[in-house]
């Protein structure tokens, strides 16, 4: 917390689930406020899961790098394990999984603790995705070959590899130097974009995006939802280093590929026949439900704030 | 080594051995026991579900599909501290008296009941040793299927647990069904992979009087398998 911007951010998310553990206080002993008892007991647990999921980052981010990267990897370590249980392997697999888990999961992180961007973007996509389907190869087992290979990779990429880009906003080097906001700011437009799609799709007229994957997600929710992070992310542009514009469409940007993470999430649950991946937080099922979007959104996020970067240089002082 | 125990009446053994064995106990075995247990659980990320069943310090024998050798690790961790002292996994003999550390494990920390797969004998058969063992005090944890499978189904029952039920009927059977356990430390594996496993624990069952062996071997079996689709 050596940055002020950070600090701010955590006071008025709090302000904000404080605002939101009173209302739903206040609703619960009102019997006559016309709501599903269901859906505020409901609401409690997700905001009880984020006041945990703040504390949480907010103490990360006060003890530093090494703390945060170990916070990121212990989450996606966990991801990967209900991702892994969730897809079926056969008992050849066994010997490559468990190399994956003691080599890859820790080796990611530790790159990206140590500021090897050159390693730590190829280290999966390429030595990883290569060796794997080499070592399956190995066990001798060739039924439904390229499935279980894919089903590994598949996970090893949005749990493991997409995930860290998360922590890695830390080590850019950005002008001004505001890394522990811009990773805050990028968390918290994540979770708003989720927050106000499933607020705009509650409108009385609904079209669903793709009802056979998740008739939840509606275009009403989508256009509402990402318009909504985008004037958010222009009004917490000073938590980053973009100007207004720009900070709008890097949340635009998060939105969807939040959307486009939950969605590719429901698809893959729904294939296998589960609604959540686990109960580790209470209300908020799985701990891969609750970052999916985070997985698709940080690479990107990642990217376009080095693109900037470069072509931004940032205010001449 | 277990002749021994024979000249001693079965009540008047249990009601002194544990004090003695609690009383050397509590020291060291009970944090290795702690230690092992989360270790144990932080592996194999169990999450533990009692279904219509509550954990209870009544005289019980916990069934349960057998395909891991962490399955009794885990199911024993998975129960209250309290109640994991009173409860003793049934175990081959010549798998955990092999090498000192097996050897410690057993005795010490699971307290297990050893049973002599190589050599059965008439008056000294397991399930005589099992009601001997336990008196009025200890509960069990056993794995019926005799051995481990491979997961895909659970395998028939063997008839050892219907003879322990017709010596005491009073002794709850809790149904068990642990499942993903197979895949994070399958057989022939020696490396377990971190995956996620449920345990649960289901609604307990006698046996009825009069009940054949077999009715009651398939509506146990079927106790297992149900927790499996819940």
């Amino acid at each position: 917390m050596r940055e002020p911007r950070t600090l701010i951010l955590v006071m008025i998310v709090m302000v904000l689930l404080g605002t939101a553990s009173a209302v739903t206080f206040f609703l619960q002993r009102r019997t006559d406020s016309g709501l599903d008892p269901a859906m505020v007991e409901s609401f409690r647990t997700r905001i009880r899961a984020w006041w945990i999921l703040l504390t949480v980052l907010a103490a990360a981010f006060l003890i530093g790098k090494g703390a945060t990267v170990f916070l990121f990897w212990a989450v996606s370590f966990w991801a990967f394990r209900e991702f892994i249980t969730l897809t079926p392997t056969r008992p050849a697999d066994h010997r490559t999984l468990f190399c994956v888990f003691l080599f890859c999961t820790p080796a990611q992180f530790i790159l990206v603790w140590l500021d090897q961007y050159q390693l730590y973007s190829i280290l999966i996509p390429v030595y990883a995705f290569l060796l794997i389907p080499a070592a399956i190869a190995l066990s001798g087992d060739s039924k439904r070959f390229l499935e279980r290979t894919a089903k590994i990779q598949a996970g090893l990429l949005i749990c493991i590899y997409c995930l860290s880009y998360a922590p890695a906003l830390l080590t850019l080097k950005i002008n001004p130097p505001r890394n522990v906001s811009l990773l805050f700011f990028f968390i918290l437009m994540v979770q708003l974009g989720d927050v106000f799609q499933y607020a705009w799709s509650q409108l009385p007229s609904k079209h669903a995006i793709v009802p056979t994957i998740n008739p939840s997600k509606t275009w009403e929710g989508l256009l509402g939802g990402t318009a909504t992070a985008a004037l958010l992310g222009a009004a917490l542009y000073w938590a980053t280093p973009f100007p207004p514009w720009m900070a709008a469409l890097m949340s635009l940007v998060v939105a969807l590929m939040g959307a486009a993470g939950s969605l590719t999430m429901s698809a893959i649950k729904r294939d296998r026949g589960v609604k959540d991946y686990g109960t580790l937080v209470e209300g908020h099922g799985g701990v891969l439900d609750r970052i999916d979007s985070i997985c698709f959104a940080a690479p990107v996020f990642f990217h376009f704030t080095l693109y900037f970067t470069q072509y931004y240089p940032g205010p001449v002082k | 080594m277990r002749k021994s125990f024979a000249w001693t009446p079965p009540e008047a053994r249990i009601m002194r051995v544990p004090r003695e064995i609690l009383g050397q106990r509590r020291m060291e075995a009970n944090i290795t026991g702690a230690i092992l247990a989360v270790i144990a659980r932080i592996l194999s990320g169990t999450s533990v579900r009692w279904l219509d069943c509550q954990p209870d310090g009544n005289q019980r024998v916990y069934f349960a599909n057998h395909t891991s050798h962490l399955d009794a690790v885990v199911l024993w961790s998975a129960l209250p501290p309290a109640i994991r002292a009173l409860t003793r996994p049934v175990a081959a003999k010549d798998y955990w008296t092999a090498g000192a550390v097996r050897r410690y494990l057993s005795r010490r920390v699971f307290n297990a009941l050893l049973i002599d797969r190589t050599e059965v004998k008439v008056h000294q058969s397991p399930v005589d040793l099992m009601i001997r063992e336990i008196g009025h005090r200890y509960s069990l944890i056993v794995f019926p299927e005799g051995g481990r499978t491979t997961g895909q189904d659970i395998g028939e029952f063997k008839s050892g647990i219907y003879y322990l039920c017709k010596k005491r009927p009073d002794l709850e059977m809790i149904p068990v069904y642990i499942d993903n356990m197979n895949r994070i430390l399958p057989r022939g594996e020696v490396l377990p992979v971190p995956m996620l496993s449920t345990i649960t624990f289901g609604p307990p069952l006698w046996l009825e009087a009069g009940e054949p062996k077999n009715e009651f071997l398939r509506r146990a079996r079927e106790a297992v398998r149900r927790l499996k689709e819940i």
